[in-house]
């Protein structure tokens, strides 16, 4: 009976499971042709999966009755949230790749291949299992099962050098950061005797041994890797760039939101009783993050390179919700990473739809000039993503900014704020930047390329969210953020 | 007065209909942005016209709790009503002004100004302070593409310069009211107003806020950005940031600095005098020797904002009234100096003021309203600048006696600028044969120049129009403030009176010796 219990709290990732399975062989023996159907498919398990979260979403769910496989795993509502970012995102970066592969963009090798929706779902099944992890031996799993498909992700154009390179790039400093990573666990294991957070928490009380304090200090690092957070970013400009476009929307959108929600889990499940420990590296890599994050992009003339420094400085804001150590604290952190998502994939969206004249993709602030005389659209949506991203009122990034900000003033931590916030005028100098080539310069090159619906329909629902219409959206977000923080403070 | 339509929000909705009617259809925006700010003029008019003088301190209150974190609440103070009531009055001159001019994107042009007119009126009227934040923000972007797309050669640096001076201003402003907002329990601005923060908090909570509002004045030393601005802006653009949005400095401090720290301003007074006393002086010697006649109203803008800030910071009734009426006639007659360049711009495209001169002779009309805003802006009685700064400058005597005879000399040096721009351009000979053969001002232009001509000398002429909505909010304000007002050094109260006149002359012969003992001390 307990077991059953255990299965229905999984059933997404069960499902998730059964179909990656199912969909490889469908690869495997259909070959390239079957890709669409496939992708099609792995959508609609994606969008499945989501469902089956909704309803425990809604009336939100947490305590001893989302423990299952004897405190390996956990189904709260906390989880539940970041599942459902995480779905959400890998659906909308499965939209959008066929028609890149499918153009001129993708170099030698035209047409989407095969493994590319199964790769994501199984990235998507292992950040599912990251997010709900209350055990270090199901976090690594998580972790590494989603590593590993991303890694091939960015290589999955196999004959363009650059996107080999990010692949390489990624895999050898991931495989360090998961070093990193278990070395801290073993040491944590080490000075407490458990692998489970809740032992290793009792463990972790009172005076903090200096080999504890090493465990804890080397799984921040680890973890703080696969969130790029400084001083562990250096890796994301170079994958950023050098990955096909929608995996590098990908990146920047589940990945975060599953590492972010699983240093959250760690800090205040794990490290619960030592706030102040790790409450300091936090605040640090945060303010870190905002400030080389915004300084790294000013002189970045490749877009995609400068969206990846744009995502180490949101990472950053996410991060200062985190170093707040309270409840608003986790509930803005959640508003801010949805926020997030939306903007960071309106983005990426906007830039696969800025093609050539033989479809190959516009990659540099030299080739968006003058948008917003021969693509006016994409040059208003883009401008709002931009000043969004900005936290510029009355766009939505204000909003995920101002609670974020709010938590920390209410936690008396007004000097990081301001700190923060004044670097935020520096980050909004190359976000202008965006809006003085689209809308301030002559038009030189062509933008002709096509682009598909579910483009369109992806650029206007993000622009949609993050307009000042998505002020209406606040009422129900907070309450499903305050859900998701009351769950995972009820561990803590 | 609630239960009838809500006004403040129609007069938003109004407009922002209008931009999306105007980036729909490009080719007619020109009529559709000039119909949309007249009729949130007229419902302007309206607002005024049902505004109860004497009645509740908020007036055409409305509340929904549509978001989370804050709420939609709107209402107006009659301070609030008079600077809507300038900002919808200037909007259909701006349109005007850029009938012509603009040729290229005018769709997005006349969206970027309507957007404008929704978040000038959301600022006055927000009472819930992250929502003013909201708008006082939002106010940024069209700003920034208004002056990036359509102005002058050096646009980007100034559009740029712009955007992160006026950012970089309020983001510490935003800290500062989270910390406000935690502290008091509400973000209700009216509650805000009364409650009384902790003496020690107030300092650094009023350098927040003086962060953002003396950027937006501007005042002296943090006014480098609005040269620039002014004059790459195109002409509609300047008067828009001459007209309404400098006011929002003014405003930030009336309805902010003042109220909400007032022990913390009473400290800071001198601070702010000695800075706007620089800008008096300063600001004033540096306009007279520009050659461009958009740097120089600018830098005008710059002197007589600095007389705004001394009124204000003079705690007293006078100077509050003055500071108000000053900040509403600068609006005009700087808006409309800004439209009297752009007239002359638009035929010669220059701004430089050694290519006109002797307009009065090709151009008499011209001539005559330029002369009448060019007195205007010295303060010439009759006009509104006599009385605010008239006002204004009684009020700081009250306080201060050094400052009020500082500031009184920006009002010389002013005559001097001004009176210098006006020889120059419109006098003298006709030495520019292109500027000789201008034409006079055209209907349209006359439909712009009228409105404020009669706004001006009514407000002139006839003042209490204007003080009477405001006259009960700035009582409230400064029985609030009154406690904490600084030291003064005038004695504005009678003495005993002299027993007989200083320069009486004595009839009787008897006293003479007396007389002259007097007249031989002051021999030595």
């Amino acid at each position: 009976m307990e077991f059953a219990a255990s299965f229905a709290l999984i059933a997404p990732e069960l499902l998730l499971t059964a179909a990656g399975l199912v969909l490889l062989l469908v690869a495997a023996w259909g070959g390239d042709k079957a890709a669409r159907g496939i992708a099609i498919l792995a959508v609609t398990v994606l969008f499945g999966a989501g469902f089956i979260l909704v309803p425990d979403l809604h009336f939100g769910t947490d305590g001893p009755d989302t423990i299952a496989f004897g405190g390996l795993l956990k189904a709260d509502s906390f989880a539940l949230y970041a599942k459902a970012l995480i779905y959400l995102a890998a659906i909308g970066c499965l939209i959008v790749a066929p028609p890149y592969f499918d153009s001129e963009a993708a170099g030698v090798e035209r047409g989407m291949r095969a493994e590319y929706p199964v790769l994501v779902l199984f990235a998507a099944l292992g950040m599912s299992i990251m997010v709900s992890a209350t055990d270090f031996m199901t976090l690594y799993l998580g972790l590494e099962l989603n590593s590993l498909a991303a890694y091939v992700l960015a290589s999955i154009l196999r004959r363009d050098t650059r996107s080999a390179e990010a692949g390489l790039k990624y895999f050898v400093l991931g495989a360090l950061a998961s070093g990193i990573l278990l070395y801290g666990m073993s040491l944590l294991y080490g000075f407490t005797g458990g692998t489970d957070f809740a032992t290793v928490r009792v463990g972790l009380t009172g005076e903090l041994a200096t080999g504890a304090l090493f465990g804890l200090i080397f799984v921040m690092a680890g973890l703080a890797f696969k969130i790029a957070a400084v001083p562990f970013h250096m890796w994301t400009p170079d994958v950023y760039e050098g990955a096909p476009t929608p995996v590098t929307a990908f990146f920047a959108t589940a990945p975060k939101v599953a590492a972010v929600a699983l240093t959250a889990r760690v800090v205040f499940d794990v490290f619960g009783a030592q706030v102040v420990a790790w409450q300091q590296i936090v605040m640090f890599t945060a303010l870190a993050s905002i400030i080389f994050g915004a300084l790294g992009a000013i002189g970045q003339e490749n877009l995609k390179r400068l969206l990846a420094y744009s995502s180490i400085n949101n990472v950053g804001f996410i991060l200062l919700g985190l170093a707040v150590a309270n409840e608003a604290g986790a509930t803005a952190m959640l508003i801010y990473l949805f926020v997030y998502v939306a903007m960071s994939l309106g983005s990426f969206v906007a830039l696969l739809m800025l093609r050539g004249e033989n479809g190959e993709l516009f990659e540099s602030f030299s080739d968006i000039r003058g948008l917003a005389v021969t693509r006016p659209v994409i040059a208003w949506c883009l401008l709002g993503l931009m000043f969004s991203l900005a936290g510029i009122p009355p766009l939505l990034g204000f909003y995920s900014k101002l609670v974020i900000f709010q938590a920390t003033v209410e936690a008396d931590l007004v000097i990081f704020a301001a700190i923060a916030i004044a670097a935020s005028v520096i980050g909004a100098f190359y976000y202008l930047k965006f809006v003085k080539v689209m809308f301030f310069d002559e038009p030189v090159g062509v933008v002709t390329g096509k682009s598909g619906n579910a483009h369109w329909a992806l650029l206007f629902l993000t622009t949609l969210i993050i307009s000042p219409l998505g002020y209406f959206l606040t009422p129900s977000l907070t309450d499903l953020a305050e859900k998701a923080a009351s769950a995972l403070f009820l561990g803590a | 007065m609630t239960d009838g339509l809500p006004i403040l929000t129609l007069m938003m909705l109004v407009p922002l209909a209008g931009a999306i009617a105007c980036l729909i259809s490009a080719q007619s925006a020109r009529w559709i942005a000039l119909g949309a700010t007249l009729v949130t003029f007229l419902l302007g008019c309206a607002l005024w016209a049902d505004y109860e003088i004497g009645g509740a301190q908020w007036q055409f209150t409305e509340r929904a709790e549509l978001f989370s974190g804050f709420s939609y609440a709107l209402g107006i103070d009659g301070i609030a009503l008079m600077l809507i009531m300038l900002s919808v009055f200037l909007m259909p001159i701006c349109i005007l002004a850029s009938w012509d001019s603009i040729k290229k994107r005018v769709g997005e042009y006349m969206a970027a100004f309507l957007v404008m007119e929704v978040l000038m009126i959301g600022i006055f009227s927000a009472q819930d302070i992250l929502l003013f934040y909201i708008f006082f923000e939002a106010s940024l972007i069209p700003m920034y593409l208004i002056i990036g797309v359509w102005g002058g050669d050096n646009r980007i640096y100034a559009s740029y310069k712009f955007f992160l001076y006026t950012l970089f201003g309020s983001v510490l402003m935003l800290i500062a009211m989270f910390w406000m907002v935690a502290q008091a329990g509400t973000s209700d601005i009216p509650t805000l107003m009364q409650y009384d923060f902790p003496p020690g908090a107030q300092t650094w909570l009023w350098l927040a806020f003086f962060a953002s509002f003396a950027v937006k004045v501007p005042m002296w030393p943090f006014h480098t950005w609005l040269p620039d601005a002014h004059v790459q802006a195109p002409t509609a653009g300047s008067v828009i940031l001459a007209g309404v949005l400098l006011k929002l400095g003014g405003y930030g401090f009336i309805r902010f600095s003042l109220p909400m720290f007032p022990e913390a301003s009473a400290q800071f007074a001198w601070f702010v005098f000695v800075l706007s006393m620089v800008a008096v002086v300063y600001t004033s010697l540096v306009a007279l020797v520009q050659h461009d006649m958009k740097k120089l109203i600018a830098y005008s803008s710059v002197a007589h904002m600095a007389i705004v800030t001394v009124g204000l910071f003079a705690f007293n009734v006078q100077g509050l009234e003055g500071a108000m009426i000053i900040m509403l006639s600068h609006g005009l007659v700087s808006g409309a100096l800004f439209l009297c360049v752009g007239v002359i711009y638009d035929r010669l495209h220059t701004r430089e003021i050694d290519r006109y001169g002797g307009l009065s002779i090709n151009m008499p009309y011209y001539a005559v309203f330029f002369l009448l805003f060019t007195m205007a802006s010295i303060g010439l009685p009759g006009t509104s600048g006599f009385v605010g700064e008239f006002l204004a400058l009684a009020g700081i005597y009250q306080t201060s006696t050094w400052v009020a005879l500082v500031c009184t000399t920006g009002i010389i040096l002013g005559a001097g600028y001004m009176l210098y721009l006006y020889r120059r351009i419109a006098f003298g000979d006709q030495k520019n044969v292109d500027a000789a053969a201008m034409e006079d001002i055209s209907t349209r232009e006359w439909l712009m120049m009228v409105p404020i001509t009669a706004a001006v000398l009514w407000m002139g002429v006839y003042p209490e129009s204007f003080l009477a909505p405001m006259r009960a909010d700035i009582a409230v304000l400064d029985e609030r403030i009154a406690s904490a007002a600084p030291a003064s050094d005038s004695q504005p109260d009678a003495g005993e009176p002299r027993a007989k006149a200083a320069n009486a002359v004595e009839h009787r012969g008897g006293d003479l010796p007396e007389h002259r003992e007097y007249s031989q001390d002051g021999d030595h």
